[in-house]
């Protein structure tokens, strides 16, 4: 186990020394100046470069790299261009509210989700079965920033139960923040869960098939039975790895629900800081998020290898 | 006896009702919603109109100052004495003046600023507003003495910019962050991504506001803002960015809405270098070939005033010459026929995010075929516009609205993105700067409109209009724009 924990670990560090590359590489090619962006079309030429010189960009690009990584391996983000504040701040701000809005939409659609998954795999064919079916269908297909506009319109614009957007801040008080946080959530989570109900669905019912559940029945439980104690435990991996996944995409992904909320979150600063070409903003946001879904998948390695131990002599 | 005995009774109900208002207290607090947020809080280091949106005459007080009309009037200096040849401006500065870190304002202040602006490694975004001054001198604590190199009759107007604000060297490290100015407001808190949030200040000199505290909320897409003012989340969206949201908000008794002007003369800016845009019967025949009102109508929704010049209709000096490039197709094409092109040519049109940008390239593109001209449009963010086409010159056509007031110098720049090089516009330019009399100014300022009109430099489309949607009951907001602010020294809750 520590060999295999040693060889997954050593391919962790391998696949981010190639992102922090690729990364930077792509940024940087991108055209666009973080200092002629700021001084705007009055500035003189010679203005521009002194900024270009009080940001240090007027270094060489492998020296910027290193100082990059460098600074990284130390816990130091760097210093953004445009807002003159830590990188590792303005990342961690935004935190507080990026990550609680992820967890609020995924704790919503694993909710939603579990339900009409399993209801639907228990009435495989009836009509419960296709009415579920026929709205995650809706579900997957319908873009979450109309689904958003379509929740302003009625609870903040029409019946007033809730803020347009934007976000108090903790200190306001935990229930305001969540109330605010409510309606971005929802609109997040419904998409979501639709996938994920069919996800639970489809696994539920490859699982029905299964010699171990035959045997069940053998045994005499009745298909309800046979379904709660022996599939749903089964069924729950790949439902898992997809809520993973989303994690990660709720995370980063929110980005034109930031926009549609008006929420100070990653997606939003990622936004601003590509448009004002601030740079070292969006190399380490990006850097994060490839940081999070690379460890993800870490310990998801090492719980598969905890539970099957197959894998441990096979890599 | 009994009448006065009336009277009296009367008067005491109108105190009591008067006593009543005040137990009441007005609403104090606003909270203002702009598109865009500040980069950074340093007025003096950026061109960003948003930092000015928020922090100009709010925070930030310079020498002299814009009122609502673009009057320039006294600001930190409460008057001032011009030398006979023009060349000295000796400053007195208002007493009792003090920084919100509560340090004194005084005449060092004022040479710190001014020296920091205009120095070497100045990182000023309109460093030329500073470019005549040869020499700051501290005569007293209250008086400050600036030489110019040669005489500026712009001088005065160039103090009252966002650039030109009084700082302090106790407080210039961390500005980006925590201004400290001189203004009726302090700065309290800022959540990037999300709003700013300004406190009345107790110790201010001047008169003090009414409202004790404001917001600036950041709202970047447009159907966001709309349900933002709503759902009556904010109280005021300055530059309301969806022109056809706002015949909602002027029929709905909840609101009203203020049809300003701004500074922005929104322009086809037009490479002078490029063939065979540099032959001036082409450009003419472009001038002639575009309908202005269409191009209002569809990408502005009818907001905006028509410019036949580089030159706000606001400003008393402006001239009217719209007639010089009329839409008249016919004439366009017998002018591309006389300057060669009887069939027409192909160029670039380069356009920037901004709606009135995308929108009006996709009608001027559809005109300008109509005569025979083909456009081959590409959309850029500003970081590769200001790369392609304002650096890199790159460019046949362009859309930008140039948002600086009184910029119609920049046609003096040859090296300038559009490239205009004309001699006599140079000297016209400079003469300018360095008359005084404000009559001989007038008449030069209208010669130099009808000289680029004529010369067909670039297109001239509209005036950018500046939209603010409000509570009905918010008075004393700025309606026009002549610098990016939302001043809040006259705003006030009325019931």
């Amino acid at each position: 186990m520590l060999r295999y924990t040693l060889k997954r670990a050593l391919s962790l560090s391998i696949s981010l020394a190639i992102a922090s590359l690729v990364i930077f590489l792509v940024i940087e090619v991108a055209p666009g100046d973080p200092a002629s962006y700021m001084l705007g079309i009055n500035a003189q030429p010679e203005t521009v470069a002194a900024l270009r010189t009080e940001l240090g960009l007027d270094v060489s690009k492998t020296q910027r790299y290193l100082n990059w990584i460098g600074g990284m391996m130390r816990g130091d983000f760097g210093m953004s261009y445009t807002y003159r504040t830590p990188v590792g701040q303005m990342i961690a701000d935004r935190m507080w509210v990026s990550l609680p809005l992820a967890l609020y939409a995924l704790t919503l659609s694993t909710l939603i989700a579990f339900p009409a998954g399993i209801y639907a795999a228990s009435r495989r064919g009836k009509p419960g079965d296709m009415a579920v079916m026929g709205a995650t269908q809706l579900g997957v297909a319908v873009p979450n920033f109309w689904f958003a506009m379509m929740l302003v319109l009625i609870f903040a614009i029409n019946l007033r139960w809730f803020s347009a957007g934007g976000f108090p801040g903790w200190d306001e008080g935990v229930f305001v923040s969540l109330k605010s946080l409510t309606l971005p959530a929802i609109a997040l989570a419904l998409p979501q869960s639709a996938i994920l109900a069919r996800v639970m669905r489809s696994s539920l019912l490859d699982i029905l098939g299964e010699d171990f559940m035959r045997s069940a029945r053998a045994k005499g439980l009745s298909r309800r039975q046979a379904l709660w104690r022996h599939g749903l435990r089964n069924a729950l991996i790949p439902v898992l790895t997809i809520i993973g996944l989303q994690f990660s995409f709720l995370l980063a992904g929110g980005i034109i629900i930031e926009q549609v909320f008006f929420l100070p979150g990653l997606g939003r600063l990622i936004f601003q800081s590509i448009s004002a070409r601030d740079l070292i903003v969006v190399e380490s946001v990006v850097m994060l998020l490839v940081f999070s879904v690379i460890l993800v998948n870490f310990f998801v390695d090492l719980a598969y290898a905890a539970v099957d131990p197959r894998l441990r002599s096979r890599t | 006896m009994r009448i006065q005995a009336g009277k009296l009774a009367m008067a005491s109900m109108f105190a009591l009702a008067a006593g009543l208002g005040a137990a009441q207290a007005a609403q104090d607090d606003i909270t203002i919603a702009i598109q865009l947020e500040p980069p950074h809080l340093d007025p003096t280091s950026a061109a960003a109109q948003a930092i000015d949106s928020v922090l100009y005459s709010n925070v930030f007080e310079g020498l002299t100052r814009f009122m609502s009309d673009g009057a320039v009037v006294p600001g930190l200096a409460k008057s001032w004495d011009i030398s006979d040849d023009g060349l000295t401006y000796t400053f007195h500065l208002n007493e009792g003046v003090t920084f919100h870190d509560g340090s004194a304002m005084d005449a060092e202040d004022v040479k710190f600023s001014l020296d920091r602006a205009r120095a070497e490694d100045s990182a000023n975004a309109q460093k030329a507003l500073f470019a005549a001054i040869s020499d700051v001198t501290v005569v007293d604590p209250m008086t400050v003495q600036v030489t110019l190199s040669e005489q500026n009759g712009n001088f005065l107007f160039n103090m009252a910019w966002g650039d030109a604000v009084i700082v302090a060297p106790e407080s210039i490290e961390n500005i980006k962050t925590n201004p400290v100015g001189t203004g009726a407001y302090k700065f309290s808190n800022w959540v990037q991504g999300d709003k700013i949030e300004l406190m009345r200040n107790d110790a201010y000199w001047g008169d003090a506001p009414a409202i004790a505290s404001a917001t600036f909320k950041f709202i970047a897409d447009p159907t966001a803002a709309f349900a933002a003012v709503m759902a009556e989340d904010v109280d005021v969206f300055s530059n309301f960015p969806a022109p056809e949201n706002l015949p909602q908000f002027e029929a709905d008794p909840r609101f009203k809405v203020l049809n300003g002007s701004s500074e922005g003369e929104t322009i086809l800016s037009t490479n002078n270098q490029m063939p065979p845009l540099d032959n001036v019967k082409v450009r003419k025949a472009i001038a002639h070939a575009i309908d202005r009102q269409a191009i209002i109508d569809g990408a502005m929704f009818g907001l905006g005033t028509p410019i036949g010049t580089h030159f706000a209709p606001h400003n008393p000096d402006y001239v009217d010459l719209t007639g010089n490039s009329g839409y008249d197709p016919e004439m366009s094409r017998k002018l591309l026929a006389e300057a060669g092109f009887p069939d027409g040519f192909t160029t670039t049109l380069k356009l920037p995010p901004p709606s009135y940008a995308r929108r009006g390239g996709e009608i001027i593109a559809a005109q300008l075929r109509e005569v025979g001209i083909e456009t081959e449009i590409s959309n850029l963010e500003w970081a590769q516009w200001l790369e392609q086409v304002f650096r890199g010159k790159d460019f046949g056509l362009t859309i930008v609205s140039h948002t600086e007031p009184f910029d119609i110098g920049i046609y003096a720049r040859p090296e300038y993105y559009f490239q205009y090089d004309n001699k006599a516009f140079q000297d016209l330019m400079s003469e300018l700067n360095r008359t005084t009399d404000p009559a001989k100014r007038s008449e030069m300022v209208a010669q130099a409109q009808t000289i680029i009109s004529e010369d067909y430099v670039n297109g001239y489309l509209f005036q950018l209009a500046f939209p603010t949607v409000a509570n009905v009951k918010i008075e004393g907001l700025w309606v026009n724009q002549p610098t990016a602010s939302n001043d809040l020294s006259a705003v006030h809750w009325t019931d």
